[in-house]
């Protein structure tokens, strides 16, 4: 059921593959299933029959049953059958290992740094200036002619996993441990993972959205988020309450003089459906709120209520509105 | 026999003041009592983290549930897993292996009676300190606050940086008395088993239970000593300024992963193989069988132990190692698999042609085969490190190893605790409910675990607090959380027959399942020094020998 209705049946499911190395997971996970599903049954009738079969019976015989100590020839058979099976799995595997791991970026490769922070992912496109947060943009790959994403991954404090299921298995982000992994989406649309391994109070909302887009749509984007944010002068009072508060010891905003480097980059800010990593949509309402006080929304995160009066967060929310 | 007097805390015995019955109990020595503090010792610990998952289930029966707080989700995971696996799942083992290995190779106790006293107390403590961080955790700054670094405390966020106040510090302290009290218990059963067995019991003729055990003793020597080092390091690290595992000055996350697997994956035989023992003495029992092929069931027992030596780093697929370390421990992680499943093929030899007595004991060890077959079939899933790298770290894998460890080991524990408690206790338990117990147990379980495996192939990660809608995890998880209640009015049951009883149960007698084994040869429960006289023995079943006399196993091994 769950390899027929695939994405129908989760946004996530593992067995709805929309790229070559979650693609290549499923060949490898197709055969594993077959042959354990084929033990599985043998072992389960055996099981089934003697447990029917040999069970103590009314007014049968109550004397002891035959004492039968062992037998060279079988132990023999059922040592040699699974020596057998883990010959064919083990070279099955460790063909699709190299093939998905031993993978080099062909020409034309996009490159990301991924760096995992203690909830939320931060994304540095390798080959232009561009940082953005939690939702990653990515072109779509013609199989014809590929043109996978090759991530690098970091870690800016504690270990974090980078999982998209329907793009490829999982990669862990380690502090001191540079890792790498690839995707190359072959269809258009939004794709959505977790962090998954445990990074500390809110690792449940440290979300993924990859949106893989067609190749004139990803390089429309990446030069919008190249540019630096135009202030509007309805939102110069919100700015100025930003450039004056400690919203600027953590966040950047580019061609302005906030340049911090805890929190994402907020240059873009309004070109993302969601903040807080993923969990909540981005309109001016939820923005405020987490303005106000994030902690609200994302108990546990890291940015500390401000203590804002309402005009500031008016304001601030407005400034913020302006960054498209 | 069965007359023969209580000899401690008995039912209408003499009435002794209530403190002199705990000082006997304190200050004991005996292997047995020591087997029955550790039993009573995990079984408290077992409930502390039942209330936990149940705690757990709750907050995530749907999504974006605000039962309990991120933080408390957090702790009461760490705790969960901690709980479970050093101070209930090892302590129960244990004390089976104290009570029963000496009585089973015919000794009156264990090679080292106060080292045995020693280690339980230091487990004791460590479980004391664990769940005195509820009151401590956060010293100064108030109580409340147990660990939350999760059971495999990954560094760095186990570090100062990342884990203020002391919660990690009562962490760390409790896994190293535990570990240390481990390591004693394992040097014990390994001279136990080596130098007290009775006149005639050569290593070719020791009951499967003392092979397995001595096998089991062997790996906690082995790999709770590098857990115990790794311990030590994080506290030099918190404490001394050391940078072992500080990622912001050098040090490796990765090295504290190698420690704590290598630790951690025979940790998973130490606690099977044990549960393998039971199965093995109880299936012959209940099939009026002996077991089949006992020297390959020896081998394959050592083999088991050999190779989970060298499967550690499937635990980190994902940690990005080279695809030749990566097919390593592929080829190693899939071998396993042979012996464990010699293992199943010669318990289902065992019962076939036989004459299978549905007890309960015996109905949780035929549960025991088939879990156990299905947790060995995902494991192999697992094995498959791309697979994996879709699996690992989802509820995949929770399902996984609590298929291992519910579905496989507390299945046999509750199969040991039903077929050991008449010579424990003197007294039969309720039949009835033993059986009630266990298919309540059964359909919980398999709630509960067979539909876990469905988020997790969905993409859901274990260790979240709350999930997000529209992910298709509800149902699963909705179906996980009714299991898990089951589970609970199973235990109820469980605990409420065997505490009833205890006092009012039927005589048991000194052999109520015409076994083979020397512990039936004694009253139930034993007295103090097991045998009058220490008995001699000519082959594996003395007492088939016994009622055979024309007919007796040493004519045939």
């Amino acid at each position: 059921m769950i390899l027929i209705t695939g994405p129908i049946l989760s946004p996530t499911n593992i067995f709805a593959p929309a790229s070559t190395p979650a693609q290549t997971i499923q060949g490898l996970s197709f055969l594993v299933l077959t042959i354990t599903g084929a033990i599985f049954l043998t072992v389960f009738s055996l099981l089934c029959y003697a447990v029917v079969k040999f069970r103590e019976r009314k007014g049968r015989d109550a004397a002891e049953p035959a004492q039968v100590y062992g037998s060279a020839q079988i132990e023999l058979a059922w040592t040699v059958v699974p020596v057998l099976i883990v010959a064919v799995l083990f070279l099955a595997t460790v063909r699709v290992i190299a093939k998905i791991q031993n993978a080099e970026p062909p020409t034309g490769a996009i490159k990301v740094t991924v760096i995992g922070h203690q909830y939320w992912w931060e994304y540095r496109y390798d080959d232009s200036k561009v940082v953005t947060a939690n939702e990653l943009h990515v072109p779509v790959s013609d199989p014809a002619h590929p043109t996978p994403t090759f991530l690098t991954l970091l870690s800016a404090d504690t270990d974090h996993s980078f999982w998209v299921p329907r793009l490829a298995g999982k990669t862990d982000l380690i502090p001191n441990h540079p890792n790498s992994t690839w995707i190359d989406p072959h269809e258009i649309g939004l794709y959505l993972g977790q962090c998954s391994q445990y990074c500390g109070v809110q690792h449940a909302k440290m979300l993924l959205r990859v949106y893989v887009e067609a190749r004139p749509d990803f390089d429309r984007w990446l030069t919008e988020q190249s540019r630096p944010a135009v202030a509007s002068d309805s939102a110069a009072q919100g700015r100025q309450v930003f450039e004056t508060t400690a919203c600027v010891n953590c966040h950047t905003i580019s061609g302005t003089a906030a340049n911090g480097k805890f929190g994402p980059d907020l240059t873009h800010l309004v070109s993302r459906e969601t903040i807080a990593a993923g969990s909540v949509r981005n309109t001016p309402q939820n923005l405020r709120r987490w303005i106000d006080n994030p902690q609200k929304l994302k108990q546990g995160c890291l940015m500390p209520a401000m203590g804002l009066s309402d005009s500031q967060l008016d304001a601030i929310t407005a400034y913020m509105e302006s960054l498209r | 026999m069965s007359t023969v007097p209580l000899t401690y805390d008995g039912a209408a015995s003499e009435r002794r003041p209530l403190g002199e019955i705990l000082h006997e109990w304190v200050t004991t020595v005996d292997h047995k009592r020591l087997g029955i503090l550790y039993i009573l010792f995990a079984l408290t610990f077992l409930v502390f983290g039942g209330i936990e998952a149940t705690i757990m289930r709750i907050q995530l029966i749907r999504p974006h549930n605000d039962f309990v707080s991120p933080e408390v989700f957090n702790r009461m995971f760490t705790m969960h897993g901690t709980t479970m696996i050093f101070f209930a799942a090892m302590p129960v083992l244990f004390g089976f292996a104290n009570y029963l290995v000496p009585l089973m190779i015919g000794a009156r106790d264990m090679a080292f009676p106060r080292l045995n006293a020693f280690s339980f107390w230091m487990s004791a403590f460590g479980g004391f300190l664990l769940y005195f961080s509820l009151l401590g955790g956060n010293g100064l700054y108030g109580a409340g606050s147990a660990p939350d670094v999760g059971w495999f405390a990954y560094a760095p966020l186990t570090s100062q940086t990342f884990s203020l106040g002391h919660s990690t510090d009562y962490w760390t302290l409790s896994v190293l008395l535990s570990g240390i009290g481990s390591i004693g218990t394992a040097i014990n059963i390994i001279a136990t088993v080596i130098s007290m067995r009775c006149p005639g019991m050569t290593l070719r003729r020791m009951p499967l239970l003392a092979w397995l055990n001595l096998t089991m003793a062997g790996l906690v020597v082995l790999a709770i000593s590098p857990l115990t080092a790794a311990q030590l390091m994080l506290l030099i690290d918190r404490y001394l300024g050391g940078h072992f595992f500080d990622t912001q000055a050098g040090g490796s996350a990765v090295i504290w992963m190698h420690f704590f697997w290598i630790f951690g994956h025979p940790e998973v035989y130490v606690l099977a193989i044990p549960a393998f023992a039971f199965a093995s003495e109880i299936i012959p029992v209940f099939s009026r069988k002996a077991i089949f092929g006992y020297p390959v069931m020896v081998a394959a027992t050592l083999a088991i132990g050999f190779i989970s030596m060298s499967v550690w780093a499937h635990h980190m697929f994902t940690v990005g190692m080279t695809a030749a370390s990566n097919g390593f421990f592929v080829l190693s992680t899939m071998a396993i698999a042979v012996p464990t499943g010699i293992k199943i093929f010669n318990w289902l030899a065992t019962m076939w042609g036989g004459r299978i007595q549905f007890r309960t004991p015996m109905l949780f060890c035929i549960g025991f085969l088939f879990q156990f077959l299905i947790a060995g079939l995902t494991g192999i899933m697992l094995s498959a490190a791309p697979f994996d790298w879709q699996l690992s770290n989802s509820y995949f894998v929770v399902a996984h190893f609590h298929y291992v460890i519910v579905g496989g080991i507390l299945f046999t524990l509750f199969g040991a605790f039903y077929y050991w408690f008449p010579k424990m206790s003197g007294r039969m338990y309720n039949e009835s409910l033993g059986k009630l117990h266990f298919w309540l147990f059964v359909i919980g379980f398999h709630l509960t675990f067979d539909f876990m495996h469905i988020p997790g192939l969905l993409g859901m990660p274990r260790r979240v607090y709350t999930y997000e809608p529209g992910r298709g995890w509800d149902l699963w998880n909705l179906i996980v959380t009714i299991g898990a209640l089951f589970q609970g009015a199973a235990i109820i049951i469980f605990l409420a027959n065997l505490l009833w009883s205890r006092w009012h149960g039927p005589a048991a007698g000194s052999d109520p399942w015409d076994a083979w084994t020397l512990e039936w040869t004694t009253a139930s429960p034993p007295p103090e020094y097991n045998f009058a006289v220490l008995p001699e023995v000519k082959s594996r079943r003395p007492l088939w020998d016994l009622k055979h006399p024309e007919d007796p196993d040493w004519h045939y091994e």
